[in-house]
């Protein structure tokens, strides 16, 4: 077994594969709510990945990335026996486990990959915990038994109605609130806009959220300042003082400005690669 | 040759890329001397009875010796006599601020009551460097019986490499640890490759390696490995990890889009390689209208990387006057040439933002010179009403950088000041805990090249000293016992 080889890969969803990667160190010491950087290529960019599982007897890690750009597109084409150029981590202050009590982890789409470590931390020590999954249909959640294996209640939400309840992440919790259920902690991991309304929606609620951020970063050790979000009004790095933040407190549209920095450069990027024309590296 | 005559030589210049054109590639400014020009440069040295310049070196090169050895064209000596305290002569030669140190100190230049006139001793040393590259001399020094000692180094900029380089040749094993994907710290990501080529980090590496250095890239300690394991592991540790979290200026709108640190803006271009985006993967953002905020070295570095990205105009903004300008003076002069635009005693107030949230704007108040501070420079004083706004398309932040906190959150028995920094003897680079040293910017806050080498080379002696001896509380004697110096 080789440094960062890909020891699996399969298809999860419409282009989400997981991977299992070799890399005992990261394996050994990540906890819940940590993520790597890796680099596919020499010349690669430096991406942020939340790790989405351990086996640290096995040394590996599990990646799930969607492809969205460049990286992840050349990352989705790559074999069972090749290996990344560099995984470096873990990386990020590791998720605050207590009991709570009664705690909703509510994931959408992608989201989920990351909140499934976190999810199996809160049930392990002994949280009631409600799993929501959320997505636009049914072929797009993901980790569906993988989640159901680590909850007490597994509550799936589609906006087309296509699986589980029709509606959204909002709606789920909401439903959960409204049969009276008493929440006393709310994990949200997903796209930017899902955790800005589910913590304006906890906030009225008056249910403390914990919310992870992806924002765009390069060093990922607090070096380039690339991914400062606005928390409280106060600039915060999502590499060193998070990746996960009060939920209450985070300023999302600014982080949703931040992250549309480089659409026209990733859409250069991905054509220059699909053209063939790498030059050099 | 008589000190009359030797003085009566002119400062043989160094050729250059014409502006116009080096603000169009990535390539290295300066262009190095020719052999003849060294042999010249190196014959204005008057010999000095007491080494002045040596005196200026924080690293003590016999820089007389090494000149004395150019002029007789013996190169291979010269160099030799270098890198008995310098590991890294070609980065040093390029990027060491020698009109503050041994420059300073020269008798030619204080004789001509012009330092700029002092001999071009870095000029030289870049000089033996490249010459021993290019003529594939590299001669590998002798190094000491194993010791059966295992020592870490975390951080590969220049203060680790120092440590590295001087512990291999003492015998220890040495495993250097980084946690980006390249070795050499700043050098390779913040240094821009038209001030140093990464060819020449990366070659200074591999010398390292070549002397049996272990590299380990990738590895965040502290994260991938914790402190407590890599003190269980090795038998001492330095660390070097650096100035690493960016700080900015804590106005209105720094967080539009458009606005970077300097760490961030110049990795990209370097580490990254940016430039030669989507040929590499990273890219960066090309604003028409640069403003680089701050006075150092790092802010001409990014005002001339902007120009070469393409801005069509690159202005400094920078609270105080010409005269407390950080930088060096040769970068202030560079940049001068590429047409950088200096807004000296001038400072932001607030970035505005168009609707897409971009900066578009900057307001800027003017500033008036006061008492001097603490710093004994004298303190800019804000002139009421004076504000006006100066459109931009980009904003970079180089007002300077605070230690990296990721040592000290994960291992927080070590002693750190109230700015983060690690507190370390300056004699000896001791830390708090047993075993562990540690030098360069995570020590000195934002400092340069040569000095985090300097106390690289200090924290080197005493760990000799402390893994031969055991001797801790009283290293500092340990070391003077053994003749302070190698």
């Amino acid at each position: 077994m080789r440094m960062y080889e890909i020891l699996a890969k399969d298809l999860i969803g419409p282009d989400v594969q997981r991977y299992v990667i070799s890399a005992p160190e990261v394996s050994r010491r990540r906890r819940p709510g940590q993520f790597v950087i890796v680099r596919i290529c020499e010349g690669g960019e430096r991406i942020p990945l939340t790790i989405a599982d351990a086996d640290p007897g096995a040394g590996t890690i599990t990646l799930i990335v969607q492809t969205v750009g460049k990286s992840t597109l050349q990352m989705s084409r790559l074999r069972p026996g090749d290996t990344l150029t560099d995984v470096a981590g873990p990386l990020g202050r590791p998720t605050h486990i207590e009991k709570f009590g009664t705690v909703i982890c509510c994931g959408g789409g992608i989201g989920t990959a990351p909140l499934h470590p976190i999810t199996q931390a809160l049930h392990q020590i002994g949280n009631k915990v409600i799993t929501l999954l959320c997505a636009r249909t049914a072929g797009l959640l993901i980790m569906v038994d993988e989640m159901a294996a680590v909850s007490d209640e597994l509550v799936i939400m589609t906006d087309d109605g296509s699986r589980g309840i029709k509606g959204l992440s909002t709606d789920g919790i909401r439903l959960i609130v409204d049969r009276g259920e008493r929440i006393d902690h709310v994990f949200a991991i997903g796209p930017p806009v899902m955790m800005k309304f589910v913590s304006l929606l906890t906030k009225e609620l008056g249910i403390p959220t914990t919310v992870s951020l992806n924002p765009i970063m390069i060093d990922g050790t607090g070096m380039c300042g690339g991914c400062r979000v606005t928390v409280g009004g106060e600039t915060k790095f999502a590499c060193v003082d998070g990746p996960e933040f009060d939920g209450h407190e985070v300023d999302f549209d600014e982080l949703m400005r931040r992250l549309s920095a480089y659409r026209e450069n990733e859409k250069t990027a991905v054509e220059h690669y699909e053209s063939g024309c790498r030059l050099g590296h | 040759m008589d000190a009359k005559e030797r003085l009566a030589i002119p400062p043989q210049p160094m050729p250059e890329q014409e502006p116009r054109e080096r603000i169009h590639n990535q390539r290295e400014v300066p262009l190095g001397y020719t052999p003849e020009a060294a042999m010249r440069e190196a014959s204005r040295c008057v010999r000095c009875k007491r080494p002045f310049c040596t005196e200026g070196c924080p690293v003590g090169i016999d820089i007389p010796g090494f000149l004395d050895a150019v002029e007789r064209g013996d190169f291979a000596e010269g160099i030799r006599i270098i890198k008995k305290r310098n590991v890294l002569p070609a980065v040093c030669g390029r990027v060491c601020p020698q009109e503050v140190q041994c420059q300073l100190a020269c008798t030619v230049g204080k004789f001509q009551h012009d330092p700029t006139k002092s001999v071009g001793i870095g000029k030289i040393e870049r000089f033996l460097a490249d010459w021993e590259r290019e003529n594939g001399v590299v001669e590998i020094p002798r190094k000491a019986a194993p010791t059966g000692r295992r020592i870490a180094v975390v951080g590969s900029g220049p203060a680790g490499l120092t440590v590295a380089g001087d512990m291999i040749l003492l015998g220890h094993s040495v495993t250097v640890f980084e946690a980006l994907h390249k070795p050499g710290g700043v050098l390779v990501y913040g240094i821009p490759e038209f001030r140093l080529p990464k060819a020449i980090v990366q070659r200074e590496a591999d010398y390292l390696k070549s002397l049996g250095v272990e590299f380990r890239m990738s590895t965040v300690v502290g994260r991938t490995y914790p402190m407590e394991e890599v003190l269980e592991d090795f038998d001492a540790v330095f660390v070097g990890s650096g100035a690493g979290l960016p700080k900015f200026m804590g106005v209105p709108g720094e967080n539009l889009l458009g606005v970077f640190s300097a760490n961030e803006y110049l990795t990209r271009a370097n580490l990254m390689k940016a430039y030669e985006f989507p040929a590499s993967d990273t890219p960066i953002y090309k604003g028409r209208k640069v403003i680089t905020v701050g006075g150092g070295n790092v802010a001409m570095d990014c005002a001339r990387t902007a120009l070469r990205m393409g801005a069509e105009r690159s202005l400094i903004v920078y609270r105080r006057s010409e005269a407390e300008l950080p930088a060096r003076i040769e970068e202030v002069h560079h940049a001068r040439e590429e047409g950088v635009e200096f807004h000296l005693l001038q400072a932001p107030l607030e970035l505005m933002g168009d609707d897409r949230g971009w900066v578009r704007g900057m307001r800027i108040e003017k500033m008036g010179l006061g008492e001097p501070d603490s710093s004994g420079r004298r303190r800019p004083v804000p002139i009421q009403g004076s504000d006006f706004v100066e459109e931009v398309d980009s904003v970079l932040v180089a007002i300077g950088n605070s230690p990296n906190p990721l040592i000290h959150s994960s291992f927080p028995q070590i002693e750190v000041n109230r700015w983060g920094g690690i507190v370390a003897n300056e004699a000896t680079g001791q830390t708090s805990v047993k075993g562990v040293f540690a030098g360069g910017d995570i020590v000195l806050g934002a400092a340069t090249v040569i000095l985090a080498m300097g106390q690289g080379r200090i924290a080197a002696q005493a760990m000799h000293a402390y893994l031969l001896t055991g001797r801790w509380d009283d290293l500092e004697q340990a070391v003077s016992a053994q003749g302070g110096t190698q």
